[in-house]
């Protein structure tokens, strides 16, 4: 029984969901002895793991399945540790529930996270089950080791199946301590395990948030200002209602300001079927009161924020003297760049389904990247406690970031308890596009200055945007330094004089987080600039970004007076390592073939960066037709993560963020006149389809001996700037605005 | 007036609206969510069936259009989920998310029908009207090729 202490309850409770030390454990009962302990069918070490007498081990899923693997990948580590064989695990999704801890699947935190968690979550099953078998065979626990899903004495060669342990496992108390595996004896982790949803996903059986069916369930359509923040001033429903199966029209509160995660307001058209519901909506004849954001115009605002990256900002990280480097120096390059609004689009727009309860709580299935956000919006909404709003997590058709709001949630908990019937929300394309939670433009200032040797002495950069803070507070009126830390403070490069300045920029529509958030317009201007100065200084691009990131060293943004987050973790454990930066360079330009013969109206462009405690390196070879419109031929992409859980999850990742990133870089923008969101669905607002997809996305995992960085965003910042770099070196032609289809290179 | 056709297999008799499109009789009406809505204007693919093997974007094709006819979806593709093309799509891990795969499967498997050994060009051409926001479409390309190697 070593190593294992007894709690009584009441220790116990004190435990429970307690963070303490560096153990983030929220640990629920094992079974207490002489309880319902004694002959317990299944014991539950804590709340990720349930083992059955039956020999299965559940483990619940407390992160959202997007599309980046995590139901897969996170089972690999909980079974690893817990020596489970993998044949023998039923994976269960787990509600929204703040035993679980961080659900909030944003941040690409769900490994970078939670590794140690979910490996001290299989440990201390692996342990109690150990400790069953020494209290059944008598023997210590240092003579027994646990391996593949059964318990063996080597000794006396006695083993027993973990489903047999379980009714004695059931009688223990949780270890307070646990030891890992040597990374030596891994079996999953590191391993490219198939698709769990595999089969689901193939066969049509995968359940989405639209995809919920309750027994007399409505359908619900909703009429949104077209304007963000009016309100409806008068209905008329009269022919809405007279549409077939539409069976009422209800005009929802109106939208708040600032707008959080409450629902826009509007009208809904519940019916019997989408297709009423829907031509129900046609039908009705709404008066708007657009209210004050009916002026607001992306080409003028363009201009604001242009006016103010050219004026002095707030300094948020000042190493040297810029301005008397800029007075001295030989050679001084400005450079403006712009990258428009952009929209999620993912493929199952937003959807989620509500019903309330006898009792008076709701239970809501969505397709949530966030359920505990889904039931404090729903709470406030409905105007009861967050324990009474039960959230089941579907998967999500993509989320990108969208799907982290509550707002179709709340939508559909409001609309069943004002009808008393169950209801599904599903917005249309159109609703998708033109009422979201927008990536934020912005416009980027860069100036440097060369000496005679083309060493970049100096560099100033102005970010400007409208802040997603404006979603939450009125106050925030300019760039949060959660969002510099988003590929601008952490800037990597050893210049001697760098002065980084943020303007302010007020919100004329939602701002929400989007794959990357901000690291899309900051990597986009400083690997773009960065090729800049590397052409002004008659250098390779590949060889000056080299140059550009100095010596070996560890990058300090506080030392320059900075605040910088870090994503949340310390730099001693995620620095921002130059020596990995210049390895990730060098890796991904040898993929490539940098230097070699291209034909003509080829080019090769090269960018790097470092987000989410993770580096990516990204070459493009662009092929420019003598239309002037460009293809990108193939990509190329090296990751440093540190340890990957699943190699070819994140292989994945990539080739998917190799997609995104040139969506991003030919065809997204979001753009508003009067108000009015000028693109409405696929034909407007294009994305990459396979005809337009590389002929091969070519990546590589760094092998790194340190602990995971995140994955699911990392590989889209730098794929931007390296098409744009790429399009130079085919053309001499400088893009410095998104996307390109603007300069008609598409 | 019911509108009769077979689905996967089994004869269908759905009382609805002639217009209402054939991606919410199947959803709605018949209750099999494997077919996605995605844009509602034939612009993404996720709402692919087969009607009389063709493949048909049904968010914009009514449903009294397939009266009479065979409407094929991803649950019935295959009886075991077998089909060389999901078994392609399994063994080279293509979903990240999923949405979509089941209209690009029900696209590919019309393209292999009617080309056997397509080539890359061919595969881009018959797929492009299928959108897939993760960026699956290296993978799907690839197995697209392995599914022909299989029924070869």
């Amino acid at each position: 029984m070593s190593g294992l202490k007894k709690l009584n309850r009441r220790e116990f409770l004190q435990k429970t969901g307690v963070a303490s030390g560096g153990l983030v454990f929220a640990m629920t009962l094992g079974t207490p002895r002489g309880a319902a302990g004694a002959g317990a069918s299944s014991v539950a070490p804590n709340v990720y793991v349930n083992l059955r007498d039956d020999d299965v081990v559940e483990i619940y899923c407390h992160r959202s399945e997007m599309g980046q693997g995590i139901r897969t990948s996170l089972p690999q580590v909980i079974a690893d540790e817990l020596e489970a064989d993998w044949d023998r695990i039923e994976l269960l999704q787990a509600l929204g529930d703040p035993k679980y801890g961080d659900q909030n699947t944003d941040g690409s935190t769900s490994i970078r996270k939670h590794f140690d968690l979910l490996r001290t979550a299989g440990a201390s099953a692996r342990e109690m089950l150990v400790a069953a078998a020494a209290l059944e065979w008598g023997v210590p626990a240092s003579e027994l080791v646990a391996r593949n899903h059964a318990v063996h004495h080597e000794a006396s060669g006695r083993s027993a199946a973990f489903g047999d342990l379980v009714a004695t496992a059931a009688e223990l108390e949780v270890p307070e301590k646990v030891t890992f595996k040597d990374p030596a004896d891994y079996r999953y982790i590191g391993k490219s395990m198939d698709l769990v949803d595999g089969v689901a996903m193939t066969t049509g059986t995968a359940m989405y948030g639209t995809d919920t069916a309750l027994p007399g369930m409505l359908y619900a359509s909703i009429e949104r200002c077209p304007v963000y923040g009016g309100k409806v001033r008068s209905l008329d429903d009269a022919a809405a209602l007279k549409v077939a199966g539409v069976r009422q029209v209800v005009k929802l509160p109106d939208g708040t300001s600032p707008p959080a995660y409450n629902p826009l307001g509007g009208v809904a058209v519940l019916a019997n079927n989408s297709w009423s519901a829907e031509q129900g909506r046609k039908a009705l004849a709404i008066d708007w009161d657009t209210g004050l954001n009916a002026e607001y115009d992306s080409e003028r605002y363009r201009q604001q924020l242009v006016d103010t990256s050219h004026k002095d900002g707030q300094t948020v990280l000042n190493r040297g003297d810029v301005q008397a480097a800029f007075e001295k120096a030989g050679r001084v390059i400005e450079a403006d760049y712009y990258a428009p609004h952009l929209s999620h689009a993912p493929m199952e727009p937003p959807a989620a389904s509500a019903m309330m309860h006898d009792d008076g709580s709701v239970e809501i299935w969505a397709a949530t990247q966030d359920p505990q956000s889904v039931q404090g919006t729903v709470a406030t909404v409905l105007g009861i406690d967050k324990s009474q709003v039960k959230v089941n997590v579907t998967l999500l058709g993509g989320g990108f970031g969208r799907k982290s709001k509550a707002d179709f949630s709340a939508e559909a908990a409001w609309l069943a308890k004002q009808t008393g019937k169950p209801v599904k929300v599903s917005w249309s394309r159109e609703d998708d596009i033109r009422h979201g939670y927008y990536h934020s433009v912005s416009a980027q200032y860069l100036k440097a200055a060369l000496d005679d040797k083309g060493n970049t002495t100096a560099w100033l950069h102005r970010s400007v945007f409208p802040s997603i803070g404006s979603t939450f507070s009125a106050e925030a009126t300019g760039p949060g330094n959660f969002e510099l830390s988003l590929g601008m403070l952490d800037n990597p490069y050893a210049i001697p004089n760098m002065r980084l300045e943020s303007g302010d920029a007020k919100a004329h529509v939602r701002i929400g987080w989007l794959r990357s958030v901000c690291n899309i317009y900051h990597a986009f201007a400083v690997c773009g600039f960065a090729d800049e100065l590397a052409h002004e200084a008659g250098a390779d691009p590949r060889d000056y970004l080299l140059r550009l990131a100095g010596s070996s060293r560890k990058v300090v943004p506080a030392d320059d007076g900075a605040e910088y987050s870090n994503y949340g973790q310390s730099l001693d454990v995620h620095p921002i390592d130059t020596e990995r930066y210049k390895a990730v360079v060098e890796k991904v330009s040898a993929m490539a073939g940098w230097g070699r013969e291209l034909p003509d109206g080829h080019g090769l462009g090269i960018a790097v960066h470092r987000s989410f405690l993770s580096t990516v390196g990204a070459v493009a070879e662009v092929r420019v037709d003598g239309d002037g419109k460009l293809h990108v031929e193939e990509l190329w992409l090296a990751i440093d993560a540190g340890l990957v859980v699943n190699p070819d999850r994140v292989v994945a990742q990539m080739e998917g963020a190799g997609i995104f990133g040139m969506s991003l870089a030919l065809h997204g923008e979001i753009t508003a006149k009067d108000g009015v969101i000028e693109q409405g669905n696929y034909d407007t607002y294009p994305v990459i389809r396979m005809s337009e997809a590389p002929k091969a996305i070519n990546v590589h995992i760094m092998e790194v001996d340190a602990p995971p960085g995140g994955v699911g965003e990392p590989g889209v910042p730098p794929v931007a700037p390296a098409i744009v770099n790429a399009y130079f070196a085919a053309t001499g032609k400088r893009v410095r605005e998104l996307p390109l289809k603007k300069a008609g290179a598409v | 007036m019911a509108i009769e056709f077979t689905l996967n297999g089994k004869p269908q008799s759905l009382d609805v609206d002639p217009q209402m499109p054939l991606l919410w009789a199947i959803r709605d009406i018949a209750g099999l969510t494997g077919t996605k809505y995605g844009c509602g204007k034939a612009l993404c693919g996720s709402c692919t069936v087969h009607v009389d093997g063709n493949p048909v974007r049904s968010c914009a094709f009514p449903v009294s259009a397939v009266a009479g006819m065979a409407v094929t979806t991803i649950e019935g593709l295959s009886a075991d989920g077998n089909h060389p093309v999901q078994r392609a799509w399994r063994e080279l891990n293509v979903p990240q998310c999923g949405y979509c795969q089941s209209g690009q499967i029900m696209t590919a498997v019309a393209l292999l029908q009617r080309n056997p050994n397509p080539s890359d060009e061919e595969i881009a051409t018959a797929m492009s009207g299928n959108i897939c926001r993760c960026g699956t479409y290296t993978r799907i390309r690839k197995a697209i090729h392995r599914a022909a190697g299989g029924e070869s």
